[in-house]
């Protein structure tokens, strides 16, 4: 498509008109501006941290430095992704399958849509579905799991009565990532190698053997790269967390019924940020760049792996 | 929904009688009634123990599965009562994938219903204490500040995409393909921290303006746009191009003429899913642009309201008595559902209306 491409021997250089030098430099000139934003965004985060990164101990919120303030709430961050992604990527591989292998493919099409707007509805309307549906319905299943698997270190206890815990945050968040990584399976699952999978059947494979022995395997790295794509997402969800966690400052455990939960950082700056000022502020915003930095290096990850696919498919 | 796939060989066709043993096969209906059944037994006794219907439906859909597996171990032995157990699951896991969309859309209706009057749509919530009050300031509060967002993402990401497909080549091209991926995954919140420290510089801190908002949404907008319309652009068949080159009409000139005329459908649609992807975004304006009860419309001057935040700050204090501040927050979630939905009906449309027309 370059057809003014690199002049390779002393041929008289190509016209350049200045309506062409105008247009190319703006649009050079729009992918440089965000390289600078990406730049900026990081800058700013640091420049702002600073603040409270060299503040004495006391000053900070908590009274025990910025690492001490972080540290819990890096813990139910990474905790509640932890928990939607175990449950939402089994789910979206299962519905990548059906609507790529087992919907009648007149249906197909419609179903994928409707997976979609999952994805279109906006995080705060999650979090009320989270506290006025899901919530109050998991109250009787935490009180049985408190009495039956109470041995569990998850499942400790006591129960509570409002159902805004760890397990429900995790499940909201599990329900807002299921499109992100059904999405991505399907993808894959769709490029799959048509006489691979007519191999497999003409060798007598039920439908099933023929998934597992030709699908899966080609889809593998797909569903790996969705299910972290899916897992940044979770890590950096806000409003959902915020509406829907009942939180008590600094406590980190792993009980996921009770309601004295840690906090997530996006919730907490949510929460917490349009009362703050001065180094308040300042913490805030270091947490902010904890939570860059992590979900930089999952997103990096996880373009590599999907990425990587993308190199042996063909599809370009 | 079970019928496999795959036959396996029947006697019929078999050169060598009784060499292949005759496969046995459950009936075509056995599934429907395998899981008609299980409901009717599970049904039957939740009348006797005053079981929830969700409960009961979920039971008799696990009891069916098993049951099913086991009759078809018997019968058509262990591979075929495999895959049976796991069309099952599949399709199992699709039915419960699909119940929080159910649940969400009619709870937001039912309980947004209350408050959808003209009232809601013209009134603010200056002095309102308990009764009555309206959104109108918070829904113009959204539409000038994903307006403005539009209007900063829209030209950066289409030029940035077509500076990725016409233009780019070797590192920056690179650079640039894999920083927006990076973009992409920037939580939303930490784009509202990035536009609160940038306006602080010039305007000190506590400061809240409605274009910071836009600033913070276009963070999170430009990416999506650059995606779509590299992906549309490149579909744009290179014939165009090097038609228009070898009648001598600039690059430029081929890119605005030709190129982008062709795709126009895609890049709508786009464009359309990316407004769509923003106008729900509640934790960036949370940080950046705060909440009023009074009408604000001009972005440069301090606080406004937008939806989804006025949703939000109705929900967590709602004042005493609580339940009208609640109805106007259910009311607000109704009216943004609303919008994302109708704007992916028009990406929709916009798509298939504005589709190039082949042969012309």
């Amino acid at each position: 498509m370059t057809t003014t491409s690199a002049p390779q021997t002393r041929a008289p250089r190509a016209v350049r008109r200045l309506g062409d030098r105008l247009f190319a430099g703006s649009a050079r000139g729009a992918g440089i501006a965000i390289l600078l934003v990406l730049a900026g965004v990081a800058g700013f985060l640091v420049v702002d941290s600073i603040p409270a990164l060299v503040a004495p101990p006391q000053d900070v919120p908590g009274g025990e430095g910025v690492a001490a303030y972080i540290a819990p709430l890096l813990f139910g961050t990474v905790l509640a992704a932890a928990i939607a992604v175990v449950v939402a990527t089994p789910l979206g591989v299962a519905i990548a399958l059906f609507l790529t292998h087992y919907a009648p493919r007149r249906l197909a099409h419609g179903l994928g849509y409707v997976v979609d707007l999952l994805a279109a509805i906006p995080s705060i309307v999650y979090g009320f579905w989270g506290i006025f549906w899901l919530a109050p319905r998991l109250v009787p299943f935490y009180e049985w799991a408190e009495e039956h698997l109470g041995f569990l270190p998850f499942f400790a206890g006591p129960a509570s009565a409002t159902g805004r815990t760890m397990l429900t945050a995790g499940l909201v968040l599990a329900v807002m990532i299921l499109p992100i990584v059904s999405a991505i399976s399907r993808e894959v699952f769709s490029q799959v190698p048509t006489l691979h999978r007519e191999a497999a059947l003409a060798l007598g494979a039920t439908r099933w053997e023929m998934i597992r022995l030709a699908v899966l395997p080609y889809g593998r790295s797909g569903v790996i790269g969705g299910a972290m794509l899916g897992l940044g997402r979770a890590l950096g969800e806000t409003l959902a967390i915020a509406l829907v966690l009942s939180v008590s400052a600094g406590t980190v455990t792993f009980n996921l019924i009770s309601s004295t939960n840690p906090s997530t950082i996006a919730a907490n700056i949510a929460l917490q940020f349009p009362e703050s000022s001065g180094i308040d502020v300042n913490t805030l915003i270091a947490s902010g760049l904890a939570l860059f930095v992590v979900t930089l290096a999952v997103n990096v990850i996880a373009r590599a792996v999907v990425n990587r696919r993308a190199d042996f498919s063909g599809a370009n | 929904m079970s019928q496999l796939t795959s036959t396996p060989p029947g006697t019929r066709t078999s050169p060598l009688p009784g060499s292949v043993r005759a496969a046995r096969r459950l009936p075509r209906w056995t599934t429907a009634a395998v899981f008609a059944g299980a409901l009717a037994v599970v049904l039957l006794l939740g009348a006797l123990t005053h079981l929830l219907l969700a409960v009961s439906v979920l039971l008799a859909a696990v009891l069916a599965t098993v049951a099913l597996y086991a009759l078809s171990r018997a019968v058509e032995g262990r591979r075929a009562a495999t895959d049976r157990l796991v069309t099952c699951a599949v399709v199992g896991a699709f039915g419960l994938a699909m119940l929080p969309l159910v649940s969400l859309v009619y709870e937001v209706v039912s309980r947004g219903i209350a408050r959808l009057d003209s009232e809601f749509f013209s009134s603010s919530m200056v002095g309102i204490v308990g009764e009555g009050g309206g959104a109108y300031h918070a829904i113009f509060g959204t539409l000038i500040i994903t307006g403005l967002t539009a209007l900063i993402s829209v030209p950066i990401g289409l030029l940035t995409a077509i500076y990725l497909v016409e233009y780019g080549t070797g590192r920056l091209k690179r650079a640039i393909t894999f920083l927006v991926d990076v973009m992409t995954g920037i939580p939303s919140i930490v784009a509202g921290l990035f536009a609160y420290a940038l306006f602080a510089i010039f305007f000190g801190p506590g400061v809240r303006l409605g274009i910071a908002g836009a600033v913070a949404l276009s963070v999170l907008m430009i990416p999506v746009v650059v995606r779509s319309a590299e992906e549309v652009l490149k579909l744009v068949p290179n014939e165009l191009r090097e038609a228009s080159y070898a009648l001598g009409v600039p690059k430029w000139r081929t890119i605005v003429k030709v190129v982008l005329p062709t795709a126009v459908a895609g890049l709508g649609t786009g464009v359309t899913l990316a407004v769509a992807r923003v106008i729900g975004e509640t934790a960036p304006l949370l940080v950046t642009v705060g909440i009023t009860n009074a009408t604000n419309l001009n972005p440069f001057d301090g606080r406004m309201a937008t939806l989804p935040v006025f949703a939000y700050y109705q929900l967590t204090q709602p004042g005493v008595p609580p339940q009208y501040a609640i109805d106007r927050a259910w009311t607000a979630a109704l009216v943004l559902i609303a919008i994302v939905m109708a704007l992916n009906l028009v990406a929709r449309l916009i798509s298939r209306f504005f589709a190039p027309t082949t042969g012309r």
